[in-house]
C-alpha cells in the first residue's frame, strides 16, 4: 500500500502512544478534578459508599450489556446497550472516586500491573466485596423482565441522583448532575415499553405480569436504608434512601396505574441475617455473574490492551 | 481504523467552508468566554514581554486545539461541540511550558474521551508545543445548548439534525409516558416537517434516530439534553 496514507502498520513503530485510537496507557478518568474527602467525613465511609452507588451501576451495566445482540430489534438492541454504557461509565468515575478517597479499597495486585484502581475494583473484587443491590445482579429474563427491572432500577436511581446533585462532595455531585440527564432517559424508556407490553396482547400481558412478580421481591432494597448511607447522608455527602421511598412509590404507581397493571402483592425478598447487597451478601446469580465478567483480566493481571 | 488519523485527515481532505476553522472564531474556545480562570490568566506574571509571550502562546495552543475533530462526528471541531472547554498555557517550575487543555464528556460513558485527549495531544504536539496536559472537568455537565451556530450549521450540512434548547427542569424529572419527548425535528434531508422517531437511541450515546415520513429516509438527531 503506498498511498497517502502510508502502511497501516506506520503507526505501530512509533513510540509515540498518542498515535493509537485509544492510547497504549490507560488515563484517570478524574485528571484534573478535586478528589480531596469533603471536611468530617471518614474517607473509608466515602469510599464504601461509592462503591454502593458505583457497583449499582456496573452490574446493571453488565446484565444490559448481556442483551447485546438479543433484543427483539435493533432499536432496542442499541438502546439497551445505550443504556449499558451511560451506567458503564458512572460506574468508572464512582469506582474511581471510592479509590481516590481510600486507596485501601483497592485489591493488591502483582507488581508491574498497569490496571487501574476502577478496574482493578471492578475485575479483582470478590462478590463479597461487592455493595450492589441484588436486584442489578439476577439473571436476566425475557424483555418483560428486562423492561421491569430497568424501570424499578432507575426510577430509584433517578430520585438519588436528584438529590445528589447538591452532595457536599464535588465528584459525587458532578456525576449525579450529569447522570440525572442520562436515567431520565433510562427511566422513560422503561416506563414506556412498561405501557406497551401491559396494554399488548395477551402473551406480552402476561410476561409482564411475569416479570413484575418476580423482581418486585427486589424493589425495596432500593428504599432501604444501609446504616452507611445514613451516615453519609448526615453529613451532606449521601442520599438516604428511605427519604425517598414516598418518591419512588408515587412514580410506580403512575406507571401501573396508567397501564392498568395491579401493584404486585410480595414481600421483600429477605436478607440472609438481615444482610443484603449493600452489606455483600449476594444471590448466587452474582457469582456466575463475575466469573464472566472477570475471568480474562484476573487470567491476565499483567496484561495491557 | 485508527480513530487519530480519522479525527485528523477527514477534514482536510473535505474541508466545507464553515470547517475553514483557523481564524479568530476559531482561537474563541467556549472555555475562554466562559471559564473564569481564563479572563485573569496572565496578570501574574513578571513583565509585559512575557505577558504577550505567553498570550500569544495562548492563542496559538487554542488555535491548534480549536481544530481538532470529534472522533464521533468529524464534521463538528471539539470546540463547536461544547467540549473543550479551555485551553491555558502555564509555566512550571522549571519555567517550561504546559499547555492544559479541558475537556468534559457529552455523556458519562462517552467511549470517545481518550481518543479527544489523544487527538488533543497530538495536534498540541504538532503545533510545537511539546507538554500538553489534557483534563477533565465534570462540573457543570455538558449541555446540547454549548453546541455552537457554526457547529448547528456543520450538523445539518452533514444530514443531522440538531437539538433544540435543553429542557430547562424545576423540581424532580418528570415521567413521560405518551407523547413524543420534544417537538418533531424536521427532517434535516427534505425539511419536511413529517418526521417520526424510531428510537431515543442511536449510533452513541448524543442522539436519537428518526425517520422522515415524506422522503423515507432515517436520519440522526442530537438530544437535548
Amino acid at each position: 500500500m503506498s498511498d497517502e496514507h502510508g502502511s497501516v502498520f506506520d503507526g505501530l513503530l512509533g513510540g509515540d502512544s498518542s498515535q493509537w485510537a485509544f492510547g497504549t496507557d490507560f488515563e484517570d478518568p478524574l485528571a484534573g478534578v478535586d478528589t480531596t474527602t469533603p471536611g468530617g467525613v471518614d474517607p473509608a465511609e466515602l469510599a464504601a459508599y461509592c462503591l454502593m452507588l458505583g457497583d449499582d451501576a456496573l452490574i446493571m451495566s453488565q446484565r444490559l450489556s448481556e442483551w447485546c445482540s438479543r433484543a427483539p430489534d435493533l432499536e432496542e438492541d442499541i438502546a439497551l446497550a445505550n443504556m449499558a454504557l451511560d451506567l458503564l461509565g458512572q460506574a468508572r468515575l464512582l469506582l474511581a472516586r471510592a479509590a481516590a478517597a481510600d486507596p485501601g479499597v483497592v485489591p493488591a495486585l502483582p507488581e508491574g500491573s498497569p490496571v487501574p484502581p476502577e478496574d482493578a475494583l471492578a475485575f479483582f473484587r470478590d462478590d463479597r466485596d461487592f455493595r450492589n443491590v441484588r436486584l442489578a445482579e439476577v439473571a436476566n429474563g425475557d424483555f418483560a423482565h428486562v423492561v421491569v427491572r430497568l424501570l424499578l432500577f432507575s426510577t430509584a436511581r433517578l430520585a438519588l441522583l436528584e438529590r445528589l446533585r447538591t452532595s457536599r462532595d464535588q465528584v459525587l455531585a458532578a456525576v449525579a448532575a450529569k447522570g440525572v440527564k442520562e436515567v431520565a432517559y433510562h427511566r422513560d424508556w422503561a416506563g414506556r415499553w412498561f405501557l406497551t407490553l401491559a396494554r399488548g396482547t395477551e402473551e406480552s400481558h402476561r410476561r409482564l405480569l411475569a416479570a413484575l412478580d418476580a423482581l418486585w421481591p427486589l424493589q425495596g432494597e432500593l428504599v432501604a436504608a444501609h446504616p452507611l448511607e445514613r451516615s453519609l447522608a448526615g453529613a451532606g455527602v449521601g442520599v438516604d434512601p428511605a427519604s425517598l421511598r414516598e418518591e419512588v412509590e408515587a412514580v410506580l404507581d403512575q406507571v401501573l396505574t396508567v397501564s392498568g397493571v395491579p401493584r404486585p402483592e410480595r414481600a421483600p425478598l429477605a436478607g440472609v441475617g438481615g444482610r443484603t447487597g449493600r452489606d455483600g451478601l449476594h444471590t448466587e446469580a452474582m457469582s456466575r455473574l463475575l466469573a464472566e465478567m472477570q475471568v480474562v483480566a484476573r487470567a491476565h493481571p499483567r496484561g495491557r490492551w | 481504523m485508527n480513530a487519530d488519523r480519522r479525527a485528523t485527515e477527514v477534514p482536510r481532505q473535505a474541508r466545507s467552508p464553515e470547517a475553514a476553522d483557523t481564524g479568530p472564531h476559531a482561537t474563541g474556545a467556549p472555555g475562554q468566554a466562559r471559564s473564569p480562570e481564563a479572563a485573569d490568566a496572565g496578570q501574574h506574571t513578571a513583565s509585559q514581554a512575557s505577558d504577550a509571550g505567553r498570550s500569544d502562546a495562548r492563542r496559538r495552543a487554542a488555535e491548534a486545539a480549536g481544530q481538532v475533530r470529534d472522533p464521533e462526528m468529524p464534521m463538528l471541531t471539539l470546540a463547536d461541540l461544547g467540549v473543550l472547554r479551555g485551553v491555558e498555557v502555564e509555566r512550571d517550575a522549571a519555567g517550561g511550558e504546559v499547555v492544559i487543555a479541558s475537556i468534559t464528556p457529552t455523556y458519562t460513558g462517552c467511549p470517545a474521551m481518550a481518543t479527544m485527549r489523544d487527538d488533543l495531544v497530538h495536534r498540541l504536539n504538532d503545533a510545537g508545543f511539546g507538554r500538553v496536559e489534557v483534563r477533565v472537568v465534570l462540573d457543570p455537565p455538558w449541555s446540547s445548548d454549548w453546541i455552537s451556530e457554526r457547529g448547528r450549521a456543520a450538523l445539518r450540512a452533514a444530514g443531522l439534525s440538531a437539538p433544540g434548547p435543553a429542557p430547562r427542569r424545576e423540581g424532580p424529572v418528570l415521567l413521560t409516558l405518551s407523547g413524543p419527548p420534544r417537538p418533531a425535528p424536521a427532517c434535516p434531508r427534505c425539511g419536511s416537517a413529517a418526521t417520526r422517531l424510531t428510537s431515543e437511541f442511536g449510533a452513541t450515546a448524543c442522539k436519537a434516530l428518526y425517520r422522515c415520513t415524506d422522503c423515507l429516509e432515517p436520519f440522526e438527531h442530537v438530544k437535548e439534553i
